[in-house]
């Protein structure tokens, strides 16, 4: 919705410079009649989330709440030579490193192969989506009857003649909380890329393959440029959700998951259990300080790859 | 569309190419469609084994499954030497489905209270959204570009970060232990508008024009224009929200205290009833899920729609 530039010429007697002035006012109350739209939203905002946020960012620089002595960076000091904070950003930050890259690739073959006229297009991708539809906590009993140590996958196993894990209490819990991730987001990032698949002009399909690209070629050199932005766009979002895996966590492995699973929101929620202020606040300013770097660095790939092929 | 001369007509070179590898191009046809029968059945079987487990006996669950919960639940009847994973009960017992429904009122509770958490947020984050995403697709000054992108950048940010404004709002104010806590922030969860404000981007400006012309004030236009237009939107966004918040896990667990174990939706439950009555669990685990299943058999297309509509992180 762009604003008019030609000024409408209904009032003959008025010199051009009148005229500008009287539309510049009509568009500047125009404008103004549309903010009251926003004021609920914005005051919900400011309440429940920028003012508070701003108060977080002053506890984080006092040494506690009753004395309020500036001490400045002490308490993120503290915290990054915390041991159990520095567990949990280690292990989140693993998962995030694995899940992610899967979470993009996996989908964007999904989606490849679904646009290449597969019968039954719209049947496979109701069934990859479902698994969005269904709460967590609603199968979390079925993962631990595959994932125990006296479970269905231990039993595929004990056949080529590997001993039983009990897969959720050791090394490998990382890998049951990544297969219940990648069921959970599949889906939703292949439409993601279906969608984009969808958005490429044909014609420049048709004319690199006259010019005699095969499919590979076509694919690396026009398709993923024009899938760059909701490449970086997927990345974001599953870089969020890897964030979230904390209920899968907690809802199959309770408050005291294996060492490994131990996660940023299992440090937070014994944090508030301890309602350390000063801790929670300087643990969510830097993460949110980590959060805008990603995501400003992610704008400017999309700028730098995607940016061209913008009208 | 401007057609360039082309020496061969592209039916011709279609067919030609088609010639060249017509029984390898089968083939891969065919195995990227035994590929995803593969993952298909894999992505469903969970749903499929909770809802089949619901029908079965109590004892013929720990029977299949006696190793895996023999751990915490107290009552062993038969007890596999190993774990079976069925389809089909041998024979089809309603009876948790009766506990569950009629004679625990328990389970209907925490029901009740998932519901009572997320019917408000679904309804007002898209109530207030709407408001803010027309103020936001209408003119596009940089006063709202700010405005818009602190919300974007909110929206990305995850709740470890998120609670703890939240947490520290709701002590101020009183509302810690109580649903003011979790649906208040949930109505002004920035998500909403930030899909409807692309989709309302897109509504042409003529429309706009025509119904000024036609008198109509920013109210009118807001209410008869541009909110029927967002139909098929809304209810891709009421059922992202309603599968967020119907899953959530994090904002009881921290802003519920004294009373948790009272206000606790059961997606917070259901991990614990499995310490209890496993039979029971699947039951009230497939209950839980038919709200959101229901909701997804009949809104389908527009959920596909409205995930396909926020293709990127810019306007």
């Amino acid at each position: 919705m762009k604003r008019k530039t030609t000024i409408p010429s209904e009032h003959p007697g008025l010199t051009q410079k009148q005229l500008q002035h009287r539309h510049q006012r009509r568009v500047l109350r125009e404008r103004l009649m549309t903010l009251p739209f926003l004021f609920p939203s914005l005051a919900g905002v400011l309440v429940f989330f920028v003012l508070p946020f701003l108060v977080v960012i002053y506890q984080s620089v006092l040494d506690n709440p009753v004395t309020k002595n500036f001490v400045f960076l002490k308490n993120y000091e503290m915290l990054v030579n915390n041991n159990a904070f520095r567990m949990a950003v280690k292990n989140t930050l693993t998962f995030s490193a694995i899940a992610v890259p899967l979470a993009v690739i996996l989908p964007l073959l999904l989606a490849i192969i679904l646009m290449s006229n597969i019968p039954g297009r719209s049947r496979f991708r109701t069934m990859f989506i479902t698994p969005l539809m269904v709460p967590v906590a609603s199968v979390v009993l079925i993962w631990q009857v595959v994932f125990h140590y006296n479970g269905v996958l231990n039993e595929i196993t004990a056949m080529f003649g590997a001993a039983p894990i009990d897969w959720l209490k050791s090394e490998y819990g990382h890998l049951v909380v990544l297969v219940l991730y990648l069921w959970k987001n599949i889906g939703y990032n292949m439409i993601l890329f279906m969608s984009a698949l969808a958005a490429i002009p044909k014609d420049i399909i048709e004319v690199a393959m006259l010019e005699g690209a095969g499919p590979i070629r076509r694919f690396f050199a026009i398709k993923l440029r024009y899938l760059s932005s909701s490449i970086v766009f997927v990345s974001l979002l599953s870089l969020i959700n890897s964030f979230k895996v904390f209920r899968e966590v907690y809802l199959l492995t309770g408050d005291y998951p294996y060492d490994t699973l131990y996660m940023l929101q299992h440090f937070m929620n014994n944090t508030f259990g301890s309602l350390d202020y000063q801790k929670l606040s300087s643990a969510a300013i830097l993460m949110s300080v980590v959060m805008i770097i990603i995501i400003g660095a992610m704008l400017i790939i999309d700028e730098k790859f995607g940016g061209e092929l913008e009208e | 569309m401007t057609q360039t001369p082309r020496i061969t007509p592209p039916d011709e070179i279609h067919i030609i190419h088609k010639k060249k590898r017509n029984i390898p191009l089968f083939l891969l046809r065919a195995a990227a469609f035994l590929l995803l029968v593969v993952i298909a059945i894999a992505f469903l079987l969970p749903i499929v084994l909770t809802i089949a487990n619901s029908f079965m006996s109590s004892s013929e669950i720990s029977a299949n499954y006696g190793q895996v919960f023999s751990g915490v639940s107290g009552q062993r009847t038969f007890i596999a030497e190993k774990v079976n994973l069925k389809f089909i009960p041998d024979r089809v017992v309603a009876d948790q489905y009766l506990t569950v429904l009629l004679k625990s009122p328990d389970y209907l509770l925490k029901f009740w209270n998932s519901v009572i958490l997320v019917a408000p947020i679904v309804i007002f984050q898209v109530v207030v959204a709407l408001g803010a995403s027309y103020c936001f697709a209408r003119f596009q000054t940089k006063f709202r570009s700010v405005i818009f992108f602190t919300y974007i950048i909110l929206m990305l940010m995850p709740y470890q970060v998120t609670l703890v404004p939240n947490y520290l709002v709701s002590d101020w104010l009183g509302l810690l232990d109580t649903r003011w806590a979790i649906i208040l922030p949930g109505i002004f969860s920035p998500f909403a508008v930030f899909i409807l404000t692309k989709f309302m981007r897109r509504i042409p400006t003529a429309m706009i024009e025509a119904a000024k012309l036609d008198g109509a004030g920013e109210w009118q236009i807001f209410t008869q224009v541009c909110v029927p237009l967002c139909r098929g939107i809304i209810w891709s966004v009421v059922v992202l929200i309603f599968m967020d918040y119907w899953n959530m896990v994090e904002q009881p667990l921290i802003l519920f205290k004294e009373r948790a174990e009272e206000l606790s939706p059961l997606s917070v439950f259901l991990s614990k009833i499995n310490q209890g009555d496993v039979g029971l669990a699947f039951a009230v685990a497939t209950v839980y899920m038919i709200p959101a299943l229901l909701l997804f058999m009949y809104s389908e297309e527009y959920l596909i729609d409205g995930i396909a509509s926020q293709s990127g992180i810019k306007g």
